[in-house]
């Protein structure tokens, strides 16, 4: 370790987000640039543990200890190496992954973690910077066939691996281009699409075939506006039949819906059918979008990631005003003794959207919509409700008496997480198993029960992080190639199911 | 005959360790008395306490004598007619007690003798009179019959000395007897000395033998030996002296030694002794040390040799790095080197061959050997000063043999001769330097070649074949490139030993070093740099026994790692006919990868086969190389192919007709150098690691080195590696060294070893070659990949074996143990805990540990309710938490574990630095921080009486888990103001602990450390904390014998503290072995029963708990885990200061971070008795009493089916030896210190006043070398009623007349004076914690006491406080890390204030080599008028300064009080002209402490706080 005692003499710091007026106004990243020696005093701060909890708190096992201390000796080009040797795309996790390992860095103990997300941007960014991302294509053609269904971070992963051991690798995407939430989930103010198209065309260079606009089986009714418009159905048995193997990253798409009375009124939207559109527009795919929240009261249900991303674009298409409601109790500024280290802090945290503005109400829920006799919604009734920890210790919510209120909103989005995967179209088609919680069953090799159809992301884990996503698509890609040649020198993070520490 | 007791489980007798007194008697003149031998007897009386006896007190280890033939005597005895005296050879036969089987072996040994040229005269049944034999000696005794044999008639007899001519007759016939008949063994078989001996104790030795107490038995010289043995298997031969020595020592190199002698045999002949080669093999296999030794030494004796020359041959003084010896002495030396190589270990060996008599040193002078010649003309050497009653008046010589010296006596010449005279005319009878300049050619001088730099792509592929990870570039070859020293880590190893590990590990992790303890020290190959060497040569050896100007036609080699040029150079080393008379052969060690074991095995053959071609063809240099692999074709592990070559010459005895050279691909790590060196290999050649130093430059990851000194900075950083390494096994020079096997395999097949590794220690079988070659695949795939890009940004693997990884090997300590154990123990939740220890079981079950792959036999006993198990109070009281001093870690830290082990009943323990007495009182809230267990480590930092006497438990730590063999350093940047107050140094200024003890180079030495500590607080146990390896349980056997109460067996993975990363992996094995080998054979020696055994060593679980106790523990000690609960997250920085929570830095900022709690600790040892009773439950025992030794409840059959595992066979680890009805497999009985005996009886009544009242006392009273740590019982009761303060200086004043024993005065508090008039052993003054001791001649002494020898060797050692005066000179080791006693003497020997801290010391005399070597503080004023100390002085630590007047005032007032305590001639002759005398002393002055000085004056002048600005100094 270059300097022992850097975490004594440097505090935590981050490149400053731009002033809210200002990105308000457009749609870029919120973060300024970060000067290189900032940047090489954060990496300072690493203490290069004998474990390095980070490193088992990142689901991809990202080495940083040892980028941490590349970039402190400005050696970017070796740090990305390293970077690059257990993360397919650091430029989405540097930029999208709500950072586990710094809620596990040992330097959090009892002081500010190290800024290891913003060090990992800065390494990829210089990599692209520089030229230093190159295409990786294979030396050896193998001659076999993989489909991967699905182009979110699990399947972009998988084909990347997959490309790379030889393989001949089509990815199907139902939506107009490739990404998945990437694209259509995440606002650009988070992420700006030119970081997935420049990965997209290594991926092509290294020999990725992507077909857009082509759903496996029929999708879900709930997800209406997933697929592009007249995106073709094909049959997941019918493309088993082609590929030497297909790989399942098709998400955990089924959202969460809100059964309350009112629900059916106008203004009421999912959290991605508000989200899509919005980037559709960014991306020139559609001129305006269907849902916007310009000039209204907005109400966004749901205190998550989603629920932000949502606030933020709120925010941009100037909202008159926006609540955010959470079910959940405002978590504690620092960690509760049952939340100890290394485990993921919960604790209250305000993203780049709430510091644009808008309120957090916590502690409510909804009990009905109400109209304003136009069949469009006019305002929301809720209650506060406490927390009470029923027979089988499962937190349960009570409402509170006389907490009744009232929110008058003509927008509600509803972003209250997914319930899994879609039941019908490839599910039904391949005849595919479904744990109870809504995934597609794996065994221990990434394997569903159909031979050669394997699954990975939140297909199979449920809702999760990009950086689980990831882990997954290199995971199940070892896998595949193992089944398709015996053996395999891929890496493999994780194994089906893995969680973190808790 | 075999030597000793059968193999059984863990245990082989080869193991054994023994050690000793030694004496010689003889007159000056020759003249043969009966008086003289009376003489011998007595001295072995007075050595009896450092023989030692077994489980019964009449059953000794072995005693003996040896002397001149008694013709007459013989003569007067024997039924037939003897031949003149020296004109027939005689000696004691031991044969079987069955009377068939003797005759049968008589009337062979007639026939042999026959064969011989000999004709047996007769044969005389040897009296003896074994009424007081102990049943044990009794048993194994065999029948004795005295042979008579003389030259047949017309048998010519070589040279003009008839009686040595037939002595080289008898050696035939007695090496033939040996080797062809069963059961006949002879002490000697000479026509000029005859040895008496048996396993005997020292009294008994006359008593048995009748002859030695007939007036007509005389002799003019005699050698007599007391023996200790670690084990007391039986065994007669084993006794010395033997046929020409009697030695107290021990030969670390001997299995390399006896294998090169065996490879010499084939080049040895000589017209002297005809018939040589039907004596072969000359060593006998099986012998201990001392034997195979005597055994070489009369081959080069009967060769044709001096017997001193001989010594001299097998015992070099250190001249390799002696820049001021006479150039032909070291001529001699050098010439010597290259026909045999050292016995390298400590060494005091007393030799004769019946006319000359004499003993040599090795060359740290590690055995103490006192001599002195009375006025008469009787000469007396042996072990300790005072062995035989001699009138003072009657001396007039006292000295001492000094290291590499040899003291001789010649009775035929009737003269001591000096060792100058002896090796003068030795230097002189060849032209040795002339010899050495036709023959030797320097490596450096040979013409230069040069080979071709490689490609960052062949590179990779070369780091992908051979198995580099990253880790290993950043933390090990990095590091070395860089700084020139090997890399240093902290906390220890938790991951799995090679043979459990799921990964393809490198063959060299199979071996792990061995290491010195107890019976041999390691060595501080730093600070004590003269006595090592690397030098080494490389080419053919010739015939040993006739040495020519050919005999050194060889290449010398100045580091025994070689770059790549070098390597060109020895390759093509006559390509151009530039060096007519070498040549090279270069072999590849290659095999056909697909073909797994058996194309390995073919491979091995057939490079042995052409390099038997090669030698054939003449070769003088083989290099063995894995350069040239390719996709079909994978390397041959270096250490393999190395070894396998290596053994295979040996077999062939054509060993020494070819240098080995490696160039190696998979040598990287000091531990791989050392191997290959300990398995043959002259030279070695990592080229891949400079390969990737090259390329780690031009790649920028290595800056600010060019690449040529980043390769020197490496070789460099892996030759002193190698030296460590050896070191630690005490041994000092490479080319003893080579060859050595100082290593143990764990988890290799008998296959491997006998077939490649013949002779090395490997206990528990394991993999085979399918598995080595199928390692070697694994990798080898990985370098010849079919589809590279899956391996994209992945060069090599990662690593994760010093910090852990995801993708590296398991650690028990990982984020989820980790994690768990805090969260368990901080929120108090046994449900967590319960993951906790599952997790670290199931981990372990994974194979990460021995213990881990037994079963415990579940079901085999009917469970228990758990209500009837014992409470966890009995349970807890077992525990203890692992020795880590303050310093190591923070007072915060440190305390916390005090409170909790005080709070449950259990023991924390000091470490090795000291304690606060702050610390022995209660507060205010009941709570004590007082460490129940006091270490006593090499450093004796703050070991007071004060502190000895505020301790339940003393444990002497001759080794730790994370480095056996190593000693330690704290820098001046942690040696805080408090550090410094417990410690007794000076704030800033760095502290060493020394690789050694210096008061323990021997098994008989540690009984009297025991001694020593046991009366300095006769209430607490003494223990001796060992480190697993081979024959830790003979080391425990023999701690058992030397009366410690526990004997703690730790295994190698533990240890908290700052370690080089080699050491941490590499040294050492799991305690499931050492602990059961130590089970084993204190059961086997019926020594268990008096002996607690303790266990740590990375214990985690109340499982790990039960497995300890059923391997043989009743004692368990734990200190990562405590640490853990205390917020350790192994971090492995403790060698830096930084550690972030708090624990191991002494960093204000940091310590404030520390957020432990007495409570956490308390909670995780009461969870680990709670689960320890839910196992003894289910195994149905009621008590961990019941669990103790019960190995039959383990199971380890269904060992889990693994590709490495399943080769093991761990059944030698649950051996039981069968037991009588009733013995006790755990500690019923005390030991019997024999305190009672102590000479303090005879004054501590007279002495009660004082004690009690401060009543002045006076008393005076005679004292002998029998009469050990006196002063130290009396000093007990007075630190026991007025702690550290004592009484008024003078209090009690005891005078003594006489020889006193060892360890006079140790601990001796403030308020006494002690008086000795006479001379003294040695460890005078030990710990001196402010007592006053006084030694000056007898009165009526007629010698000039200033060039005499007054006292021993390493005297204050350890000192606190005091003042000591001593007419005459001392030995080596003076005042050694002294740090505040005060001491004037007038000449001492080598080493002379070695790593002192603080006092002062004041020589009026000459000082030895060597002197203030690694001392850090304290001043010495020396007397030099002559200048002489500039040239012997360690520069390193010390500068010379003129005396300040400050000093001068001093100086003159503390020699007027030695004038006036000791009556010295010199100090009256000083300050009778003081002027001009005080201007011939130099001021030792450290440079630490003077930077100390510096800032301390500054910071008073200018007002700021003394101690930041000496901290900020001492931070540099």
């Amino acid at each position: 370790m270059g300097d022992i005692k850097g975490f004594l003499k440097y505090g935590r710091d981050l490149p400053p987000r731009r002033p809210v007026p200002v990105r308000l106004r457009d749609w870029k990243e919120v973060y300024e640039p970060f000067p290189v020696e900032a940047a090489r005093q954060q990496g300072a701060r690493c203490m290069d543990c004998g474990i390095p909890f980070c490193h088992e708190g990142c689901p991809l096992g990202n080495l940083i200890p040892e980028w941490n201390d590349l970039v402190y000796r400005d050696d970017w080009s070796e740090a990305v190496e390293r970077l690059h040797a257990t993360n397919n795309f650091p430029e989405f996790t540097g930029r999208l992954c709500p950072a586990p390992c710094e809620g596990s860095c040992v330097l959090g103990i009892n002081d500010d973690p190290v800024t290891i997300e913003r060090i990992e941007y800065e390494i990829i960014e210089r990599a692209w910077a520089e030229g230093w991302v190159e295409p990786v294509p294979a030396s050896v053609p193998t001659g076999k066939r993989v489909a991967v269904v699905g182009s979110g971070p699990a399947g972009l992963a998988a084909a990347q691996q997959l490309a790379r051991a030889g393989h001949q690798v089509v990815v199907l995407e139902r939506a107009e281009k490739p990404g998945g939430l990437l694209r259509y989930g995440i606002p650009e103010f988070k992420m700006e699409k030119a970081v997935i198209d420049r990965r997209l065309d290594q991926l092509t260079a290294e020999g990725v075939e992507f077909r857009c606009g082509v759903s496996v089986g029929e999708p879900d009714v709930l997800v209406r506006g997933a697929p592009a418009p007249g995106a073709t159905v094909v049959n997941a048995r019918a493309l088993a039949g082609e590929f030497d193997s297909v790989l399942l990253a098709g998400g955990a798409t089924l959202p969460r819906d809100l059964a309350v009375p009112g629900r059916e009124l106008a203004g009421i939207h999912l959290a991605m059918d508000y989200l899509k559109p919005s980037n559709l527009v960014r991306e020139g795919l559609l001129d305006r979008s269907p849902v916007s929240a310009e000039g209204k009261h907005v109400v966004i249900i749901g205190g998550g990631d989603t629920g932000a991303d949502c606030l933020g674009t709120v925010h941009r298409q100037r909202a008159l005003s926006v609540r955010q409601l959470e079910i959940m109790p405002e978590p504690p500024t620092d960690r509760a003794g049952d939340n100890p280290w290394p485990t993921w802090p919960l604790i209250l945290r305000t993203s780049a959207a709430l510091e644009e503005g808008g309120e957090r109400i916590f502690s409510v829920t909804t009990a009905e919509f109400l109209g304003d006799g136009e069949g469009r919604v006019r305002a929301l009734r809720g209650e506060e409700v406490e927390v009470v920890h029923g027979d089988g210790g499962r937190p349960e919510f009570r409402p509170v008496a006389g907490s009744e209120f009232e929110l008058p909103c003509e927008l509600v989005l509803l972003a209250m997480g997914f319930l899994g995967t879609e039941r019908g179209g490839a599910v039904a088609e391949l005849g595919l198993e479904v744990d109870d919680r809504g995934n597609v069953a794996a065994d221990q090799s990434w394997s569903t029960n159909v031979d050669g159809v394997f699954v990975c992301g939140d297909m199979t884990r449920g809702q999760s992080l990009i950086v689980w996503a990831i882990a997954e698509g290199r995971s199940a890609a070892a896998s595949v190639d193992r089944y398709l040649m015996g053996r395999t020198a891929l890496a493999a993070p994780i194994t089906p199911g893995q969680l973190a520490l808790r | 005959m075999a030597p000793s007791g059968p193999r059984s489980g863990l245990y082989d007798p080869r193991f054994e360790h023994d050690a000793c007194g030694v004496a010689l008697v003889a007159d000056l003149e020759g003249r043969a008395t009966h008086t003289l031998v009376r003489q011998a007897l007595s001295a072995l009386e007075h050595l009896a306490h450092r023989g030692a006896t077994g489980s019964e007190e009449d059953s000794g280890d072995g005693a003996g004598i040896l002397i001149q033939v008694p013709h007459d005597f013989y003569a007067a005895v024997v039924d037939f007619d003897l031949p003149p005296r020296g004109h027939y050879a005689t000696g004691v036969a031991f044969l079987s007690r069955d009377a068939d089987e003797a005759g049968l072996a008589r009337s062979a040994l007639g026939k042999l003798a026959g064969e011989e040229g000999l004709v047996v005269l007769g044969w005389r049944d040897m009296p003896i009179g074994d009424a007081s034999l102990g049943s044990i000696s009794e048993a194994a005794m065999p029948s004795m019959h005295q042979l008579f044999v003389a030259p047949a008639p017309g048998t010519p007899l070589a040279g003009d000395d008839p009686a040595l001519a037939i002595d080289r007759l008898a050696f035939v016939l007695r090496k033939r007897a040996e080797h062809e008949i069963d059961e006949c063994y002879f002490p000697s078989l000479s026509a000029r000395t005859i040895t008496y001996k048996g396993m005997l104790t020292s009294h008994q030795l006359a008593e048995f033998f009748p002859d030695l107490t007939d007036d007509r038995v005389i002799s003019g010289l005699a050698l007599v030996h007391s023996r200790f043995s670690t084990n007391t298997f039986p065994s007669w031969p084993l006794a010395h002296p033997y046929r020409y020595l009697a030695h107290n020592g021990e030969i670390n190199t001997l299995a390399g030694n006896r294998n090169w002698m065996r490879a010499r045999e084939a080049l040895c002949e000589s017209e002297l002794i005809p018939g040589l080669d039907r004596a072969f093999p000359i060593v006998t296999p099986g012998g201990s040390d001392s034997a195979s030794f005597d055994e070489v030494l009369e081959l080069l004796h009967l060769g044709g040799r001096p017997l001193h020359h001989a010594v001299l041959m097998m015992i070099p003084e250190a001249w390799e790095n002696h820049r001021t010896m006479d150039p032909a002495r070291r001529a001699f030396y050098r010439f010597h080197a290259s026909l045999m190589e050292p016995w390298d270990g400590p060494a005091a060996v007393a030799f004769t061959d019946g006319t000359v008599i004499g003993a040599v040193l090795d060359r740290n002078g590690l055995r103490p050997a006192r001599y002195w010649v009375t006025d008469d003309g009787l000469v007396v050497l042996a072990s300790e000063v005072g062995v035989i009653d001699v009138p003072p008046d009657k001396v007039v010589r006292k000295g001492r043999l000094q290291p590499g010296r040899m003291f001789l006596v010649d009775t035929a010449a009737g003269r001591i001769v000096d060792d100058d005279e002896i090796k003068e005319a030795l230097a002189a009878e060849h032209p040795y330097a002339e010899w050495l300049d036709a023959g030797q050619t320097d490596l450096e001088d040979l013409p230069p070649r040069y080979m071709l730099t490689p490609q960052h792509a062949s590179v990779v592929s070369h780091q992908r074949l051979f198995g580099y990870t990253n880790e290993e570039l950043r933390l090990l070859i990095g590091p070395m490139a860089q700084s020139g020293t090997e890399p240093i880590g902290s906390m220890g190893t938790d991951t799995a030993i090679a043979v459990l590990s799921e990964r393809p590990r490198l063959l060299y992790d199979y071996f792990t070093q061995l290491f010195a303890q107890v019976t041999n020290p390691p060595l501080d190959a730093i600070r004590e740099e003269l006595v090592t060497s690397l030098l080494s040569t490389l080419g053919p050896e010739a015939n040993l026994l006739d040495p020519t100007a050919d005999s050194c036609r060889q290449i010398v080699l100045p580091m025994p790692v070689i770059d790549n040029d070098d390597l060109a150079k020895l390759l093509y080393v006559n390509e151009d006919g530039s060096t007519p008379g070498f040549r090279a052969f270069a072999i590849d060690g290659l095999f056909e990868v697909e073909g797994g074991g058996a194309a390995l095995r073919a491979a091995i053959e057939d490079v042995r086969a052409r390099v038997g071609s090669a030698i054939a063809d003449g070769a003088d240099v083989i290099v063995l190389s894995d350069r040239n692999s390719t996709e079909e074709w994978a390397p041959i592990p270096s250490l393999l192919l190395v070894s396998a070559v290596h053994h295979h010459l040996v077999r062939e005895k054509t060993r020494t007709r070819v240098g080995l050279v490696v160039e190696s691909g998979d040598a990287r790590e000091v531990h791989h150098m050392a191997l290959l060196k300990g398995f043959g290999a002259a030279a070695i050649n990592p080229y891949l690691a400079f390969e990737t130093i090259d390329d780690m430059i031009a790649s920028g990851t290595l800056t600010g080195v060019t690449p040529r000194q980043a390769q020197r900075n490496y070789i460099k950083a892996a030759s002193k590696g190698i030296i460590k390494v050896m070191s630690k096994m005490g041994i000092s020079t490479v080319a003893s060294y080579t060859g050595a096997q100082a290593f143990e395999a764990v988890g290799l097949a008998p296959e491997v070893i006998d077939e490649y590794f013949a002779g090395t220690v490997s206990r528990i079988a394991g993999v085979g070659l399918d598995v080595l070659a199928g390692e070697v695949a694994a990798r080898h795939r990985r370098a010849y990949l079919d589809r590279p890009a899956e391996l994209a940004h992945r060069e090599r693997e990662i690593g994760g074996e010093y910090q852990w990884r995801r993708e590296g090997e398991i650690h028990l300590f990982n984020p989820k143990t980790v994690f768990k154990l805090q969260h368990a123990t901080r929120s108090k939740r046994y449900d967590i805990f319960k993951e906790y220890t599952t997790a670290v079981d199931d981990q372990s079950a994974q194979l990460a540990t021995l213990r881990g792959l037994m079963q415990l036999r579940v079901g085999a006993l009917p469970a228990v309710p758990i209500e009837e198990v014992e409470p966890a109070s009995a349970i807890l009281a077992r525990f203890s938490t692992g020795a880590m001093s303050f310093g190591s870690i923070s007072a915060e830290a440190h305390e916390t574990l005090a409170i909790a082990m005080n709070r449950l009943g259990g023991r924390s323990n000091t470490g090795e630095g000291g304690e606060d007495p702050d610390r022995f009182t209660p507060d205010a809230n009941g709570d004590l921080r007082r460490s129940a267990i006091k270490q006593v480590a090499s450093g004796r930092f703050g070991v007071t009486s004060e502190y000895l006497v505020n301790a339940d438990d003393l444990q002497i730590k001759i080794a730790q888990g994370a480095k056996p063999g190593e000693g330690g350093q704290l820098p001046g940047f942690k040696v805080t103001a408090g550090i410094a107050k417990t410690r007794y140094s000076t704030p800033g200024v760095g502290l060493i602990s020394p690789p050694p003890h210096h008061d323990i180079y021997s098994i008989e030495d540690i009984a009297q450390l025991i001694h020593d500590l046991k009366s300095a607080n006769p209430a607490a146990r003494v223990h001796v904390k060992l480190v697993a390896e081979v024959g830790v349980g003979t080391v425990a056997a023999g701690v058992a014998k030397a009366h410690s109460d526990v004997v703690l067996i730790s295994g190698h993975d533990g240890g908290t503290g700052a370690t080089p990363l080699t050491s941490q992996k590499h040294a050492g094995i799991p305690w499931e072995l050492g602990l059961a080998e130590t089970q084993q054979t204190l059961l086997a020696n019926d020594l268990r029963d008096r002996i607690v055994v303790q266990v740590d060593g990375q214990m985690k679980t109340g499982r790990d708990v039960v497995v300890g106790a059923l391997l043989g523990a009743e004692e368990f000690g734990f200190a990562t885990a405590p640490l853990v609960v205390s917020g350790c997250i192994m971090m492995r920085v403790c060698h830096l200061d930084t550690c972030p929570v708090g624990i191991a830095t002494q960093d204000e900022t940091l310590r404030a971070r520390f957020s432990g709690k007495p409570e956490f600790v308390e909670t995780f040892f009461e969870y680990i008795a709670e689960e320890v009773r839910e196992i003894l439950a289910a195994l149905g025992l009621r008590s961990l009493e019941e669990a103790i030794g019960r190995a039959d409840l383990i199971d380890s059959a269904d060992a889990v089916d693994h590709w490495k595992a399943k080769g093991l066979d761990l059944a030698p680890i649950l051996v039981q030896p069968e037991l009588p009805e009733g013995a006790a497999r755990y500690c019923i009985n005390a030991q019997d210190h024999g305190l009672d005996r102590a000479l303090d009886h005879a004054f501590l009544e007279r002495c009660r006043p004082a004690i009690e009242y401060g009543t002045p006392v006076e008393v005076e009273l005679a004292i002998t070398n029998v009469d050990r740590t006196v002063g130290t019982l009396l000093g007990y009761e007075i630190t026991r009623r007025h702690g550290g303060v004592g009484l008024p200086d003078g209090t009690i004043d005891l005078t003594f007349h006489g020889s006193a024993g060892q360890s006079f005065g140790a601990f001796v508090p403030k308020g006494v004076t002690m008086r000795l008039l006479g001379d003294t052993n040695d460890y005078l003054g030990k710990g001196l914690s402010g007592g006053r001791i006084i030694v000056r001649p007898p009165l009526d002494s007629t010698f000039a006491a200033e060039e005499n020898i007054v006292a021993g060797n390493v005297i204050l050692y350890g000192a606190t406080a005091g003042e000591v005066f001593l007419r005459g000179q001392v030995g080596e080791r003076f005042c050694v890390r002294n740090s505040g006693a005060v001491a004037v003497v007038e000449g001492v020997g080598d080493h002379g204030c070695e790593y002192m801290t603080g006092g002062r010391v004041v020589v009026l005399g000459p000082t030895g080599r060597n002197f203030a070597a690694g001392m850090s503080g304290g001043m010495a004023f020396v007397y030099d008028p002559y200048g002489r100390l500039a040239g012997v002085y360690n520069r390193e630590y010390v500068d010379l300064e003129p005396l300040s007047s400050e000093n001068r005032v001093w100086l003159k007032d503390r020699i007027a009080m030695h004038l006036e305590a000791t009556g010295s001639a010199v100090a009256a002759r000083l300050l009778a002209d003081w002027i001009s005398a005080s201007e011939q002393f130099v001021t030792v002055m450290p440079q630490d402490y003077r930077r100390v000085l510096e800032a301390t004056e500054l910071a008073v002048a200018e007002g700021r706080s003394v101690e930041e600005a000496v901290m900020e100094a001492s931070h540099g």
